[in-house]
């Protein structure tokens, strides 16, 4: 008798069916590898895939799933991992050339932990080169397509776990965010993305693009899935000066959460954007309000409000992101690891051709303005502005979270554009990010979640925004919405 | 020719004295093979990340304090961009805009009295690796070992003016923080090096004359050929009408020249910000008075409280406070012999004298405590004499022989029973009496023969100075 698909399940759901004995480890493998033998060809979510390992883990993990040494809620789950996130004996490239050769020996910490939780990586996913890019369209080895409609992006630059949780080429996925990159992807594959508050996941082994700003996160089916990920990536990491120790990371305890009385503001600022350009779609300003209104629904108190300095959050992202991307990769020179350019060249021309043919032009042009911000003569001008608006821009939130528990808003201005259409105007891309890099800027959490298609049936997300640490608000009012909705 | 005057200041890189590496858990032990005491830290790797080693605050907060200086209790680090392969990120963790320590000085002695040098700051910063050109092979290689050493970097104003009062300054950083144990400031290790800014002006004048940055400064001796030489060129510049340019000049001491490695106009833009990756370094009134309490007895103390403690002359407390390990040596080997006087002339006779024929330095000085004491102690038991402990002392210097074992098993302990020794030297006298003849005879050589002879009778346990003295004696 040909079994059900186990890919009906959800992270949560199939490790139950695990643990009770009535789905086997490597049958869950068995259905997620004959979709990726199916669309993986077209869809192209994975840079490198592990097969042979994944099974080989499959059955360490079923012994001890079978002996009853292993009950996390994510025990024998199959996940993909961003290319990013370093991972132990498997290339892990940032869908950069500089690093296709690169294979650490050692793993990211929330790599780590969610192996010891009993997941099984698969594989490394495609992404934006360095994770600059909206679309996954500056991967070194080519575009990863939109599982809704493979002639479009799917988001960036965690495109290719997005795609990967949407086309059940595996259960969930971790991500990293710096402007957006975990939300923006979900909202245009369609499922769940969640950056939690700046320190509360170990940014050790997490290749850096803006270190202020980074944080890894999971892409997941649903609610719950994000919050029993979250909870066992999130860590006080001492190899991590900027992690912080929170007593408060029992996320899925806030599902369950009644949300009468909730107190949720909508930006104005968010609908009112159209003077510079970013255009927000009526299609999915329409989605998200009708968002709002569930969560009326269910005892919340919306409201619209004016946040402010909502148009400086890009010129600020892109300053203050930009020159850390360009000190940070700077590690990537041909000497140590990674790409370099054949035949013997005098030092600074090895330096100077590597790094010219390793890096695609998205990294380049950014880490040219990155050295333009922080160069003598501009510093004061463009990079310490930045960080004086970046503390402006945090100031706003916290006059909103004095007045709301949480802010409602789009993910996204559109839903998932044609591929190409971005790059070819790169302006556009960036204002593509207006309502994501706030939140990153501030520091703060905030979770996307499907609300609607449009025409073309293509996903549209609403975002939820909290005061730090407050992820618990956020996933309390996501699930609410995701039972009511479903 | 117009009268000159030079004007100098100082950038002192100190090593400091922690066992692990200013931002990752690796050993800062010198030697090893190459990249043995490395991590993905260290080395550069994609997703790793410093963490501060407090100890590094710990001591550079001791120099700080101990110089006089102000501290920013709220201190950052930043990062120095600049591609070279012994920098394995391409930037340095060092910081730029909110150093430590600031507005400091020493004090040091002139022959027109006391002066202060003042302290612009001093800011903690990472090591870089080491470059090895391997000839047979035609490439560079890189040593990381030496990458996140912890080092901090004092700037002085510019408040020195001869060489004279450049060492005196060093002599008085080192002492200072030697004796803090934050660094063992051994200049030919490298872990303490001495860049030298120096400019000229006419005598009379206030303004600055254009510096240069000399590198490369290996020993004070070196310091002060530099200097010399620097100053010289610039004086025959000016006085050729020509001008100083701004620059970084490398001297090299084998030469006694100096020739310039880069000017200010091909000056790096290292584009400094604050490290992402490190949090602030927030200093409490508590942690400042911690140090304050925990500081050691320094240099001045130490000689008031000699002076006091022990009957040994000023000359020689000079001396030895003048090397915090020669000091520690001192004081423990008296707790053990309670002997001052003589523990002090073995450091400032024999110990002085081999450091000068060996090169030494007394940071150098390997013996311990307990074997100098147990020398003290067999010379004044009177069972070794004192041509036999000098002998025996340079092979402690050497090795840190244990004095005792040596001795012994040498035989080189004064024959005790003198009687019993003379009985022996009579009979051989008897038995040889050509050799007594042909010593009596004017061969004096031929005492020799008889010493062996003795030397045989006696197993080797007379001492042969004595038996050379007694035979002498006895045939003369």
């Amino acid at each position: 008798m040909m079994q059900e698909s186990t890919l009906k399940y959800t992270a949560v759901e199939l490790s139950e069916l695990i643990k009770a004995g009535q789905v086997k480890v490597t049958e869950a493998l068995d259905d997620v590898f004959a979709v990726i033998e199916k669309r993986e060809g077209l869809l192209h979510c994975y840079v490198t895939l592990e097969k042979e390992k994944a099974y080989q883990q499959a059955e360490e993990l079923q012994r001890k799933i079978d002996r009853g040494a292993l009950v996390s809620p994510l025990a024998g789950v199959p996940f993909a991992v961003k290319d990013n996130l370093c991972t132990e004996g498997t290339p892990t490239t940032c869908s950069s050339k500089i690093l296709e050769n690169f294979v650490p020996t050692y793993s990211a910490e929330a790599v780590k932990r969610l192996q010891e939780a009993g997941a099984v990586i698969i594989g490394k996913t495609n992404m934006d080169e360095f994770a600059m890019g909206s679309t996954t369209e500056t991967s070194y080895f080519g575009v990863t397509r939109n599982p809704y409609d493979t002639e479009r992006v799917p988001g960036g630059s965690s495109g290719g776990s997005a795609a990967a949780v949407a086309a059940g080429e595996c259960f969930a996925a971790l991500g990293s965010d710096t402007g957006g990159s975990i939300r923006q992807p979900a909202c245009f594959c369609g499922v769940t993305g969640m950056k939690p508050t700046y320190g509360t996941v170990s940014r050790y082994g997490l290749v850096a693009y803006g270190s202020s700003l980074d944080q890894i996160g999971p892409l997941a089916k649903d609610v719950r899935d994000c919050a029993a990920i979250l909870e066992v990536i999130a860590s006080h990491d001492p190899k991590d000066s900027t992690s912080i120790a929170r007593k408060d990371t029992d996320f899925t305890k806030a599902l369950g959460r009644d949300i009468k009385g909730m107190r949720i503001g909508i930006p104005r600022d968010f609908f009112e954007l159209s003077q510079n350009g970013s255009g927000l779609d009526p299609e999915v300003a329409a989605a998200v309000r009708g968002a709002a209104g569930v969560l009326e629904e269910r005892g919340a108190v919306v409201e619209e409000f004016d946040l402010s300095l909502v148009e400086y959050a890009i010129p600020t992202y892109y300053t203050i992101a930009a020159a850390e991307a360009s000190s940070n990769l700077e590690r990537f020179d041909g000497v140590k690891y990674g790409y370099r350019v054949p035949g013997h060249e005098e030092l600074h021309q090895m330096y100077k051709k590597t790094r010219s043919q390793g890096f695609g032009s998205e990294v380049k042009r950014r880490i040219m303005l990155g050295s333009f911000v922080l160069s003598s003569g501009y510093y004061d001008a463009y990079y310490l502005k930045a960080l004086r608006v970046k503390a402006l821009i945090k100031k706003a939130f916290d006059q909103a979270f004095a007045r709301f528990d949480c802010i409602l808003g789009p993910v996204a201005p559109t839903t998932a554009p044609r591929l190409g259409e971005s790059l070819s105007d790169p302006i556009r891309m960036y204002l593509g990010d207006i309502y994501t890099i706030s939140v990153n800027l501030a520091g703060l959490p905030a979770i996307s979640i499907p609300c609607g298609q449009d025409h073309n049936g293509l996903p549209i997300g609403v975002q939820l925004i909290g005061d730090c640490y407050c992820e618990k608000k956020l996933l309390a009012a996501a699930y609410q919405y995701e039972k009511s909705v479903n | 020719m117009k009268q000159y005057e030079t004007v100098i200041g100082l950038e002192v890189h100190v090593e400091l004295a922690t066992k692990t590496k200013i931002f990752c858990g690796c050993s800062t032990a010198f030697g090893g093979a190459p990249n043995s005491h490395t991590c993905p830290v260290c080395t550069g790797m994609p997703g790793s990340l410093p963490v501060l080693n407090r100890q590094v605050v710990e001591y550079a907060l001791a120099v700080g304090l101990a110089t006089n200086c102000e501290i920013h209790q709220y201190c950052k680090f930043d990062r120095k961009n600049y591609f070279y392969p012994d920098n394995p990120q391409n930037y340095q963790i060092s910081q730029l805009y909110l150093p430590i320590c600031h507005d400091g000085y020493v004090e040091i002695e002139t022959p027109s009295g006391n002066k202060k040098i003042g302290i612009h700051e001093i800011h903690m910063e990472e090591d870089a690796g080491k470059l090895i050109h391997d000839e047979w092979e035609d490439c560079s290689l890189v040593d990381y070992n030496r990458s996140g050493v912890p080092l901090i970097e004092i700037v002085s104003e510019p408040d020195m003016r001869s060489a004279d009062e450049v060492i005196a300054y060093l002599e008085k950083l080192r002492l200072i923080i030697q004796y803090l144990g934050a660094s063992d400031c051994k200049l030919q290790e490298g872990s303490m090096r001495a860049d030298v800014n120096l400019s000229v002006r006419e005598m009379g004048t206030d303004g600055l004359g254009t510096r240069t940055e000399m590198k490369n400064l290996n020993s004070f001796k070196a310091i002060v050929r530099a200097i010399d030489g620097e100053r010289a060129r610039q004086i025959e510049l000016l006085e050729e009408g020509k001008s100083v340019i701004q620059e970084t000049r490398r001297w090299d001491d084998n030469k006694e020249y100096s020739y310039a490695m880069r000017s200010k106009e091909d000056a790096q833009d290292y584009r400094y910000f604050p490290d992402p990756d490190l949090v602030p370094v927030y200093i409490s009134d508590e942690w400042i008075a911690r140090v304050k309490k925990a500081q050691p007895e320094l240099r001045t103390e130490k000689m008031a409280r000699y002076r006091k403690e022990f009957d040994i002359p000023d000359y020689d407390i000079d001396i030895i406070t003048g090397s915090k390990h020669m000091a520690d040596l001192f004081e423990a080997t008296v707790a053990i012999c309670h002997q001052p006087k003589k523990v002090s002339n073995w450091l400032m006779v024999e110990t002085l004298r081999l450091l000068k024929e060996k090169g030494l330095e007394p940071e150098d000085i390997s013996f311990s405590p307990r074997h100098l004491a147990s020398l003290i102690e067999m010379t004044d038991a009177k069972e070794i004499n004192s041509s036999v402990a000098k002998e025996v002392f340079a092979v402690m210097f050497e090795n840190d022989t244990d004095p005792v074992r040596y001795v012994e098993e040498h035989g080189l302990k004064s024959q005790s029973n003198a009687g019993e020794l003379m009985q022996i030297l009579e009979k051989i006298i008897a038995q040889n009496p050509q050799s007594v003849a042909d010593y009596r005879s004017g061969k004096k050589k031929a005492i020799g023969y008889l010493v062996g002879q003795a030397m045989k009778a006696t197993a080797g346990k007379a001492d042969p100075g004595l038996v050379n003295r007694m035979l002498g004696e006895l045939l003369s």
